[in-house]
């Protein structure tokens, strides 16, 4: 597949975060942040109202319409600034659209701006990829 | 943490983590499959790398990980996982960059070093402290698979929803 400036790429990424979502995201990634599952903790400690996702599984949601979109070995770079929290029962599209073409490391390269929206069209990561483009 | 620390790339750690994006793509979950096979065998989802927390030896957001002594503090710049920590602590952005791809059965080695830091004035006041930590993943055979830039912020007012 050969990107071109402007091609786009859009994919709900997850359904209604759960309780369930955060706590196997815990698991697997090893990130055992109580924000992320016990309620007392996010509300006593912190102040938040409830639970928020890692921010790092927005990212994983977001690395998978990537991925699906491009391969999985084209990407040369990823990388997002978190905006906002996601909460449970959002839902997020994951979007991208490619900005320019040339070349990086002697590789012609597509980049990408990247971004996740939750269901009220607020970003929650906001970003850019760089991938091989032949 | 200059030496590093060992991280095994486990076929069934992959999966879990696949799923835990919702990715049932083959080259991360099956071996045996015709996409996987003409890859050379399974690689790894974009964001794997956090999974070497599990192999961190001082990795903080882990309070009921059984150790010897007590638990670590939680740094502001933790490689593993961020800037995320108890209380104020957030994860504020997350780079890498992808030189070689990491494949299941590699045994990488980890490395991180604090990078930089600066302070910010946050929207509703208080001060935004950022820090930032890089690290990264070499195989086997010493080639360098990924660099990873993590952005931590500490605030001092619970952040505006």
């Amino acid at each position: 597949m050969t990107l071109k400036v402007g091609d786009k790429h859009e994919a709900v990424v997850i359904e209604k975060v759960s309780r369930t979502h955060t706590t196997k995201y815990a698991g697997a990634s090893g990130d055992y942040n109580p924000l992320h599952h016990d309620d007392g903790v996010a509300q006593g400690l912190a102040g938040y109202p409830s639970i928020f996702a890692h921010g790092m599984l927005s990212m994983g949601l977001t690395g998978r319409m990537l991925t699906d979109w491009l391969g999985p070995v084209a990407l040369r770079k990823f990388g997002v600034r978190f905006t906002r929290q996601v909460w449970p029962g959002d839902t997020l599209t994951s979007k991208g659209e490619v900005i320019s073409v040339g070349e990086y490391n002697g590789e012609p390269v597509a980049t990408i701006k990247v971004w996740t929206e939750n269901q009220n069209g607020e970003a929650v990561v906001e970003g850019e990829a760089v991938a091989l483009n032949a | 943490m200059a030496e590093g620390f060992e991280f095994p790339v486990d076929r069934t750690q992959v999966m879990l983590f696949a799923r835990s994006v919702l990715d049932g793509r083959p080259e991360f979950t099956d071996p045996h499959d015709p996409a996987t096979i003409a890859l050379g065998g399974m690689v790894t989802p974009p964001t794997f790398v956090q999974c070497s927390a599990h192999y961190q030896p001082d990795y903080a957001l882990d309070l009921t990980r059984p150790r010897k002594g007590a638990a670590p503090a939680h740094r502001g710049d933790a490689p593993g996982g961020g800037g995320g920590g108890l209380g104020r602590g957030l994860h504020a952005e997350q780079h890498y960059e992808y030189h070689h791809p990491i494949r299941v059965g590699d045994t990488l080695t980890v490395t991180n070093r604090p990078g930089e830091r600066w302070e910010k004035e946050g929207r509703r006041g208080g001060k935004l402290l950022f820090s930032e930590s890089i690290t990264e993943y070499r195989n086997q055979d010493g080639v360098l698979c990924v660099t990873a830039r993590s952005v931590g912020v500490q605030t001092e007012k619970a952040v505006e929803q």
